[in-house]
């Protein structure tokens, strides 16, 4: 039982990193714009349910404003600074978002001052299902395991089978040709770049309630999501998804088996799978 | 207009000679310069409330002697240190050596501390620790210009292995973050708690800051030990406690910790942590005057209310203010210095602490029980307790 138990954290960890890390590898794939950022739209996300339920006092009225919120954010970031980096080298970019990362932090520091915050969790899905005699679930959990397979699907959908889908991938692979076929590059990837930002905010959003609001949340998410696009091989939703639940099985199975190497069980599988495919599980050459 | 520059030429060279004149008798009646103080705390960072409430704690104290420390002004030079290790030795030297400070102040992080304490031990700096509590500060590395104000890792955990014993627990499980300060909370909270008789079923870590506890929630579930006890604080004690209620264990397996498991962050932990208890060297509603008037004072100017940070900060100007009135405000005499502060008796909010021999304070431990915003003290769990200060040898200063 303890067994299924733990294979259940691993997924519902996996499943909820892959919508972090969705974002990142879209921006990643899509744009080819490195953006160390990602983590502090995570973390923005997370200030935003915590101030907008607060304000609204719901959790159901703080998502879709905070989503906009986070949209209109993207939009105007990629259109005053990341649209001016397209074509320079990746150094600048990582340079831009790790300015971003610091302005983030003190802005946070600032508005909302440094101490921890909770969102509560709705009454709705307050209850937990009992698994053993000592343990329980909370429905919540499960809640953001639903919600993150159904934004996969619904990824998944737009980008292989919808129109707007076919204008991304064409802009991916071969810019200067869509460009000469009449796609607007440039709406495309202000498009692309705010739903990679609206992601990021809105796992924040949603995990708000279990991971609690607190200070440099966003850099632990970081490194990980960076592991995953890597591990899934770049700009593959696919991969994405694969490498978030091999990362939440590697991480809970580590600190059950080996506690020791806990901390590098997630590098070590990074490690493994580029000695065997450098590009990533999904990478394209 | 010409008239009205001049006037004002010669009223601004008036207000400066009248400045001047009137500084000149009271430069020449103090004995010495202004004191050189180094506070070098975080500011930015995860920590950055904590500074801010040690720094307020000195403050204070200071403005209560009529803005002096042992009848000397001061000039303060503050380092954000960002809780950053690999900095630490550069910011503590710049303020020794540019800024030629009389001492040094700081810091929260233990991986700071311990650059400063080597910095102090290299230059013959005071140094006054208002916060980390890594043992070997006044333990291995311990000398006797290094003291501390406020508590050895060792000092909050130790308490609760008897605190723990005496309601009836004999099996228990650990959890916490492997980094120093969690390593030494949970040995010293092992060594209480075996001493008499307890055993650990199980010592679990997990990498610090990480805060992904749901595998380890569920094998203590399935190890069903008689308690746990657990060394987090921050953003990791508050998604912990949390993460513990939610899956139902928080009224079948007790959870108890060291205070800074609840302090801080109660607002955040809402219903999880009610009823949680924890030992600390400070707590809420403590029934002496000093703290009543601490805590007043603190709130009123401040407008927030006063937390252990601001006590500790607090105590390292008392402590300075104590030694230095005992040598007349000189830093001349390190040895007579150093002797006095060893001497000090707190008159502390926290309640009265002395000194011990590796300048570390001999204080009360509290059993605080949460009880809505408050960590209520319920009682003494460990009078007067000293940190054992192993490996620490006392060179002549």
């Amino acid at each position: 039982m303890e067994w299924l138990i733990q294979i259940l954290n691993s997924v519902q960890y996996g499943l909820l990193l892959f919508l972090v890390a969705s974002g990142l590898t879209l921006i990643f794939g899509i744009m080819g714009v490195i953006n160390l950022a990602h983590g502090s739209f995570y973390m923005i996300g997370a200030y935003l349910a915590f101030t907008l339920s607060s304000l609204t006092g719901s959790l159901w009225l703080a998502l879709p404003l905070g989503i906009v919120l986070a949209a209109a954010l993207g939009l105007l970031l990629e259109w005053a600074l990341i649209s001016r980096l397209y074509r320079r080298d990746h150094l600048y970019q990582v340079l831009l978002t790790f300015g971003l990362i610091l302005i983030f932090e003190e802005l946070r520091s600032v508005l909302v001052g440094d101490d921890v915050h909770s969102v509560a969790i709705p009454a709705v899905l307050g209850a937990s299902l009992p698994l053993t005699e000592t343990l329980s679930y909370p429905v919540y959990r499960l809640f953001i395991s639903a919600v993150c397979l159904a934004l996969a699907g619904l990824m998944y959908v737009t980008i292989q089978k919808t129109r707007f889908g076919m204008m991304i991938r064409a802009a991916a692979s071969n810019p200067e040709m869509a460009t000469s076929l009449g796609l607007d590059i440039r709406w495309i990837h202000a498009l692309v770049f705010a739903a990679g930002v609206a992601l990021a905010a809105f796992a924040g959003m949603i995990a708000a309630p279990v991971s609690s609001v607190f200070p440099g949340m966003g850099n632990q998410v970081l490194i990980v999501c960076f592991v995953i696009v890597v591990i899934g091989g770049i700009g593959s939703l696919k991969g994405a998804l694969i490498a978030s639940l091999l990362i939440g099985f590697a991480d809970t199975f580590g600190k059950v088996l080996v506690p020791e190497f806990a901390s590098i069980a997630v590098y070590l599988l990074m490690a493994v799978v580029l000695l065997f495919r450098p590009r990533g599980l999904f990478g394209r050459a | 207009m010409t008239d009205r520059r001049q006037f004002i030429q010669q009223a601004g060279l008036l207000a400066a000679a009248a400045a001047t004149g009137s500084l000149m008798p009271s430069i020449a009646r103090a004995q010495t310069a202004k004191l050189r103080v180094g506070m070098m705390l975080p500011y930015t960072g995860t920590y950055a409330s904590l500074g801010t409430a040690i720094t307020q704690g000195f403050n204070l104290a200071v403005e209560e002697n009529g803005g002096m420390l042992g009848g000397r002004a001061i000039d303060f030079f503050t380092v954000d240190d960002e809780s950053e290790p690999s900095k630490a030795t550069d910011n503590a030297n710049k303020l020794v050596q540019r800024d030629k400070v009389d001492l040094l102040v700081g810091t929260v992080h233990s991986g700071v501390v311990m650059a400063m304490v080597k910095v102090a031990r290299d230059n013959g700096t005071l140094l006054i620790i208002p916060n980390a509590g890594a043992n070997a500060a006044t333990g291995g590395q311990c000398a006797p210009n290094i003291f501390r104000t406020s508590f050895s890792n060792w000092q909050p955990a130790h308490p609760m292995g008897k605190v723990m014993y005496e309601r009836g627990h004999r099996k228990a499980v650990t959890l916490t973050w492997k980094y120093g300060a969690g390593e030494e909370s949970i040995e010293s909270f092992k060594e209480g708690f075996t001493k008499l008789g307890g055993s650990i079923v199980k010592e679990m870590y997990l990498p610090f800051p990480n805060v992904e506890f749901q595998p380890f929630i569920t094998e203590i579930a399935s190890l069903k030990p008689d308690a746990v006890f657990v060394f987090f604080a921050g953003g990791g004690a508050v998604k912990f406690t949390k993460d513990y209620a939610a899956a139902g264990l928080k009224d079948k397996i007790p959870l108890y910790g060291s205070g800074f498991l609840t302090d801080g962050t109660l607002e955040a932990q809402g219903a999880s942590a009610q009823g949680l208890l924890t030992t600390l060297h400070y707590g809420d509603g403590i029934e002496n005057a000093k703290n009543k008037l601490f805590r007043y004072n603190y709130g009123k100017k401040y407008g927030v209310q006063a937390d252990v940070y601001a006590v500790q900060g607090y105590d390292a100007a008392l402590l300075l203010h104590g030694g230095l009135n005992a040598v007349k405000g000189s830093f001349g005499d390190r040895k007579a210095l150093y002797s006095a502060m060893e001497k000090v008796k707190i008159d502390s909010p926290r309640g009265p602490w002395t000194m011990s021999k590796a300048h570390n304070p001999i204080q009360d431990i509290y059993l605080r029980r949460v009880e809505g915003n408050a960590n209520q003290v319920i009682g003494v769990a460990w009078k007067a307790l000293e940190d054992p200060a192993r490996g620490c040898k006392m060179s002549a200063a």
